[in-house]
C-alpha cells in the first residue's frame, strides 16, 4: 500500500506568500481573541474550589443551581461533566473561608436537596498557588523556546532556529486562540499539552530542515525555492503518516479518556494539525525569506560533501 | 552490512528479559489486605506482632493468603474484601483491647499481588497516584515568618535574662518583627551588651545605631541560623503531622516536603476530608490548667465525691485521676520547645520554652499560685491525659520552665516528646486540597488504559497493513517500548497518574514517528533503485540523525515541564521524558536488531517486505519489493 504517489516536486513555495498571509490573519485573530475574550483559566490557576458530584439519575441542573445560589454564590457555573449524571461546580475563592470548607458546606446543602448525591472529587487551590503556576508556566515556555533555539542554531543555523520557533509559536498562539474563542477550560494538563506540542512540532520542522540540508548537497543546480519544494515533497508522506499515528493516539484519548483528558487531547489535536501546516508552509517559508543558502550549511569543505550523515554537518556556522 | 555483532543481540536480549520482568508485577493487580502499624512510638512491631495477628486470625477462623512483616508494619493479604473486613475487626479486637487508647493502627489496604519470586527481585508495580486510587491530597504552607518570630521571641527572653545576670543596665529589650532591639543610654552599656551577644548568642548579627543620646543595638538572626530555624520548623511540623495522621488509620500516608516551606500530605483511600482536615489542622493539643485543690476537688480526686462544678477529671498516665479547673491558662501554641535534661541537683527534668506571651501569662500565674499544683494536659484523639502535675515552687519568669522531681531520665524524655508532639513549630495553612472518590479513581484507570490500548491497536493494524513485515517489526518495537517504559517507571517506583497515562499514550504516538521515518527512508532508497540490503542500511543510517534531532527537541520541552511543572504536570513530564529515551532505544536499536536478525543473513536478498514501493515512472525496479 502506498498512499502518496507524487511524480514531481509539489511547488509548495509558490503559494508561500498567500499561505503566510492566511497564517498571519489566523494568528492575529487568535491574538485578538486571547485579548478580547481571554483564557478560561481553570481553578488551578485562578484559585477557588471545584466540586464534582454524581447523581443516580440525570442531574437536575436547575435544582442544583438553586442550591448553589441559596448559599450566596452568584453566577457559579453549574454544568454537566462527561455524562448527564455528573455535575461540575466551580466556586470562586471566598474571603475568610480558607481550604475546602466551601465544598463541605456545598455538599451538605446538596445532600439536603437530593440525598442520592455522591461526591466524586473536590479540588481547592489557594490563590498563591495559582500565581506560582502562571509564573512557572511562563518560565517553562521560555525555557523550551530558548532551549530549542539554541539547539537548532547549533545543529543547523540561526535562520532555521528563528524560522522554526516563529512557526511553532504561531501554533501555540493558535491553540490558545482556540481555547479563548470557545472558552474551553485551560488547565495545567492543557498547558502540558501545549508545551509537548511545541517540542513535537519543532521536530517536524527539524525533519524538513534536515531534508533541505540534504537537498542542498544533492542538487547543486536547484534554486533555494526548488530545494525547499523538493525537501517538503520528499518528507510529506512521512509527515502525514507520523502525525496520523500520533493523532490516532490522541483521538483514542479524546474518545476513551473521559472528560479529564478531553481538553488535553483537544489541545494536542489542534497542535498536531497546525504543526503539520506550520512546518510545511510557515517554517520553510520563513527560512526562505530569511535567505537560507547552500553556503550556510555546507561550508566545511569536501570532507563533509561525501558524508551526508555526519551528525555535525552544519554545526560549524 | 546488516548484521549485528553478538553483543548487540545480547543487549537486546537482556533488555527484553529485564524489561519484561520488571514490567510484569503490574499485571497481577491488587488484593485486599489489612495492615497493622504502630500508633505510638512506644509500640514495637516485630515478630511477636505477627504471631498475635496469626492467632487472632486463627481464632476468627480466617485464612490469610500471606502474612508478612514489612519494615514497621505487618501486612495480611486476603482473597476477598469480605474476609478483609472481618479480619480487620478481629485484629482490631485482638491488638487494641483498650479501644480508648489503641496502640496499633489497623487499616484496610490494597497490596499488589506480586508473586514472591518477582518480589524477591525487588520488582514491584508502579505506585498509583491519588487520581487513580482515590483519596485526599493536601498541600500545606508553613508560616515561616511566624516560626522566625517565635524564635526571635525566645531569644528576646533569653537575652533579657542574660543581660540581667551580667548586670548590664539596658533601657529596654523588645522585639519588632524578626529583629530584637536593645536600647542603652551610654556607649559602655552598649559595648557590654554587644560583647555579651557576641559571646553567648552566636546566632545573632548585631547592628548598632545611635539615636540622639540613645544607643540602639538591632540583633537579627543570621541567615544560616534562620535557615536552620525554618528547617527545624518544617521537620517538626512533619513529625507532628505524621503523629496525627496515625490516628486516621491510613495504610500508606505520604508526608513529604515540597520546596522550602511546604508539606504535601496524601492519604490514599481516605474519603472523610472533614475529619482528616480536623486532625491535620489541630493546633492546640496541649493545655496548662490549675489543679482544683478545694476540698470538693480533693474529695473527687480520691474518688467517691462528684467532680465539682467548673472542674473536670482527667487521668494521669498511671491512671490516677486529677481534677483540674476548666479555665485554660496556656495552650500548646505558646510552647516553643520541650527538652529532657537535668536540673541543678542533677535530677532528671523537662525544660520547657514558652514564647513571650506564654512567658508573661506563666509568670503571672505562678506568682499568684505558689505552693499550688498546675497540670499540663495533652489532648490526643480527643481525650485528655495529664502529662504532669507539678507543684509551683516559685514565680517563674522569662518563659523558661523546668519540671522536675520524682522522674527517671526515661520518663523525662517521654514527657518532652509528648509535649513536643502536640505542638506545631509554626502554623500551617492548607493552600491546596483535592479529594478523589474511589469510583472516579477506578474509572480513570479504565479510561486511561482504554485510550492506550485502542490507540496502540489501531496504530499496529495500520503499520502492519501499510509497511507489511517492516510494520510488524515497528509494532514489535512499539510494544517493546511500552514494556520498557512501564519497567523503568516500576523500577523508579514512580507514581502513575492519569496525566502520566496520557503521556504514555502520547509517547507511543510519538515513538512510532521514528519507525515511520526509517521505513519511509528505506522505501525511498528502494525507489531510487538501491539493493534491499543497501536500502535497509542507508535508510536506518540517514533516519538516525533526524530521529535524534526530533527527540532532543521533544526532550527539551519535557525537561522544561519537569523543572517547572508541579503536581499533574510533573507526572506527565516524567513519563514523557522517559518515554522519549526508551523510544530511541526500542524504535532504532531494537527494531534494527529485528530487521538484521530477519534479513541480515540473506546475502542474495531480492525483496524486502515493506509494502508497495511505488515508482513514478512505473518501470519495474531492479529489486522488486513485496
Amino acid at each position: 500500500m502506498e498512499l502518496f504517489r507524487i511524480r514531481k516536486d509539489i511547488p509548495f513555495m509558490r503559494h508561500a506568500l498567500v499561505l503566510n498571509a492566511i497564517s498571519t490573519l489566523t494568528f492575529l485573530a487568535a491574538v485578538f481573541f486571547l485579548f478580547s475574550k481571554g483564557l478560561n483559566l481553570s481553578v488551578e490557576f485562578t484559585g477557588g474550589t471545584v466540586v464534582e458530584v454524581a447523581y443516580e439519575q440525570p442531574a437536575d441542573l436547575t435544582a442544583v443551581r438553586q442550591v448553589v445560589e441559596s448559599l450566596g454564590y452568584a453566577e457559579v457555573p453549574v454544568q454537566n461533566f462527561g455524562t448527564s449524571r455528573d455535575v461540575l461546580l466551580r466556586l470562586p475563592v471566598r474571603e475568610g473561608s480558607t481550604s475546602g470548607e466551601q465544598s463541605q458546606v456545598l455538599i451538605a446543602a446538596l445532600k439536603v436537596q437530593n440525598p442520592a448525591v455522591e461526591l466524586r472529587r473536590t479540588e481547592f487551590v489557594g490563590p498563591q498557588v495559582g500565581r506560582e503556576l502562571v509564573e512557572n508556566g511562563l518560565k517553562a515556555l521560555a525555557m523550551v523556546i530558548v532551549g530549542i533555539m539554541i539547539y537548532l542554531a547549533f545543529r543547523f543555523e540561526w535562520k532555521y532556529a528563528v524560522a522554526a520557533i516563529i512557526a511553532n509559536l504561531h501554533d501555540v498562539v493558535i491553540i490558545l486562540g482556540f481555547f479563548a474563542f470557545f472558552q474551553w477550560e485551560f488547565s495545567l494538563a492543557v498547558l502540558a499539552a501545549v508545551l509537548a506540542v511545541l517540542g513535537y512540532s519543532v521536530n517536524e520542522s527539524v525533519v524538513i530542515f534536515d531534508r533541505i540540508r540534504e537537498s542542498f548537497r544533492r542538487h547543486r543546480k536547484k534554486t533555494t525555492e526548488q530545494i525547499i519544494d523538493n525537501a517538503i515533497t520528499a518528507t510529506i508522506s512521512r509527515t502525514i503518516i507520523t502525525h496520523g499515528s500520533t493523532e490516532i493516539m490522541v483521538l483514542s484519548m479524546l474518545l476513551f479518556g473521559g472528560p479529564t483528558l478531553h481538553y488535553f487531547a483537544l489541545a494536542l489535536t489542534i497542535g498536531i494539525l497546525f504543526g503539520i501546516y506550520s512546518s510545511v508552509f510557515v517554517a520553510a517559508a520563513i527560512a526562505m525569506w530569511l535567505g537560507i543558502k547552500r553556503e550556510d550549511l555546507i561550508k566545511s569543505g569536501p570532507k563533509k560533501e561525501g558524508d551526508p550523515d555526519d551528525p555535525n554537518a552544519g554545526a560549524m556556522v | 552490512m546488516n548484521r549485528y555483532p553478538l553483543w548487540k543481540y545480547l543487549i537486546i536480549a537482556v533488555a527484553l528479559v529485564v524489561g519484561g520482568l520488571y514490567a510484569m508485577p503490574n499485571l497481577f493487580g491488587e488484593s485486599p489486605a489489612v495492615q497493622v502499624s504502630a500508633a505510638r512510638a512506644s509500640v514495637r512491631i516485630d515478630v511477636t506482632t505477627v504471631t498475635r495477628v496469626e492467632q487472632a486470625l486463627a481464632a476468627a477462623s480466617l485464612k490469610p493468603s500471606l502474612i508478612q512483616l514489612d519494615g514497621n508494619s505487618v501486612k495480611a493479604r486476603f482473597e476477598s474484601t469480605d474476609d478483609q473486613i472481618k479480619a480487620r475487626d478481629a485484629m482490631e479486637r485482638a491488638l487494641n483491647p483498650d479501644a480508648t487508647s489503641p496502640g496499633h493502627v489497623v487499616a484496610l489496604n490494597l497490596l499488589p499481588r506480586t508473586p514472591a519470586w518477582l518480589a524477591s527481585l525487588n520488582a514491584s508495580p508502579m505506585y498509583l497516584g491519588l487520581d487513580l486510587r482515590g483519596g485526599v491530597h493536601f498541600l500545606l504552607q508553613v508560616d515561616m515568618p511566624a516560626a522566625l518570630q517565635r524564635r526571635a521571641d525566645v531569644l528576646t527572653g533569653d537575652l533579657r535574662t542574660a543581660l540581667r545576670e551580667k548586670n548590664i543596665r539596658h533601657s529596654g529589650v523588645s522585639r519588632s518583627g524578626q529583629t530584637i532591639d536593645i536600647r542603652a543610654r551610654d556607649a559602655q552599656t552598649a559595648d557590654a551588651a554587644r560583647t555579651l551577644i557576641q559571646d553567648q548568642f552566636a546566632d545573632l548579627d548585631i547592628k548598632e545605631t545611635v539615636e540622639g543620646t540613645d544607643y540602639r543595638l538591632s540583633a537579627t538572626l543570621k541567615p544560616e541560623a534562620a535557615q536552620l530555624v525554618q528547617e527545624n520548623a518544617l521537620k517538626q511540623n512533619m513529625v507532628t503531622l505524621s503523629n496525627r495522621i496515625n490516628e486516621l488509620g491510613v495504610a500508606e500516608p505520604v508526608i513529604q516536603q515540597q520546596g522550602a516551606d511546604r508539606i504535601v500530605v496524601q492519604l490514599p483511600g481516605v474519603q472523610d476530608t472533614a475529619k482528616a482536615k480536623d486532625i491535620l489542622g489541630r493546633t492546640a493539643t496541649l493545655e496548662v490548667r490549675l489543679v482544683d485543690e478545694t476540698t470538693e476537688g480533693q474529695a473527687a480526686e480520691r474518688g467517691g465525691a462528684p467532680v465539682p462544678f467548673g472542674s473536670e477529671r482527667y487521668p494521669e498516665r498511671d491512671g490516677q485521676a486529677v481534677i483540674v479547673k476548666r479555665d485554660v491558662l496556656l495552650t500548646g501554641e505558646n510552647l516553643t520547645d520541650a527538652q529532657a535534661g537535668f536540673d541543678d541537683t542533677q535530677q532528671p527534668a523537662v525544660h520547657l520554652t514558652l514564647d513571650a506571651k506564654g512567658a508573661r501569662i506563666f509568670r503571672d500565674v505562678t506568682r499568684e499560685n505558689i505552693g499550688k499544683r498546675m497540670a499540663i494536659i495533652l489532648f490526643e484523639k480527643g481525650r485528655g491525659e495529664v502529662v504532669t502535675a507539678p507543684v509551683i515552687r516559685s514565680e517563674i519568669g522569662g518563659g523558661r520552665v523546668q519540671i522536675s522531681g520524682a522522674m527517671t531520665t526515661m520518663e523525662a524524655s517521654d514527657t518532652a516528646l509528648l509535649l513536643r508532639a502536640g505542638s506545631l513549630a509554626a502554623p500551617m495553612e492548607i493552600i491546596e486540597e483535592r479529594t478523589i472518590g474511589p469510583s472516579l479513581g477506578a474509572e480513570n484507570i479504565a479510561k486511561g488504559f482504554n485510550s492506550v490500548i485502542w490507540g496502540f491497536a489501531v496504530i499496529v493494524v495500520f503499520m502492519c497493513v501499510y509497511y507489511a513485515l517492516f510494520g510488524v517489526f515497528s509494532s514489535l518495537a512499539l510494544a517493546f517500548n511500552l514494556v520498557l517504559l512501564v519497567a523503568v517507571l516500576s523500577m523508579l517506583q514512580a507514581t502513575l497518574t492519569l496525566p502520566g497515562i496520557a503521556a504514555m499514550a502520547l509517547a507511543l504516538g510519538m515513538a512510532i514517528d521514528s519507525n515511520v521515518l526509517i521505513n519511509e527512508r528505506v522505501r525511498e532508497e528502494l525507489r531510487r533503485g538501491a539493493s534491499p540490503q543497501v536500502a535497509i542500511n542507508t535508510g536506518y543510517d540517514t533516519a538516525w540523525g533526524t530521529i535524534l534531532d526530533s527527540n532532543i527537541t521533544s526532550l527539551i520541552a519535557g525537561v522544561a515541564l519537569l523543572i517547572f511543572g508541579s503536581g499533574p504536570v510533573r507526572g506527565f513530564a516524567v513519563v514523557h521524558c522517559i518515554g522519549i529515551v526508551t523510544s530511541m532505544f526500542s524504535s532504532v536499536f531494537f527494531s534494527r536488531g529485528l530487521v538484521n536478525f530477519w534479513y541480515g543473513r540473506k546475502k542474495k536478498l531480492k525483496t524486502v517486505s515493506i509494502g508497495t514501493v511505488w515508482r513514478p515512472d512505473g518501470t519495474p525496479a531492479p529489486a522488486k519489493a513485496e
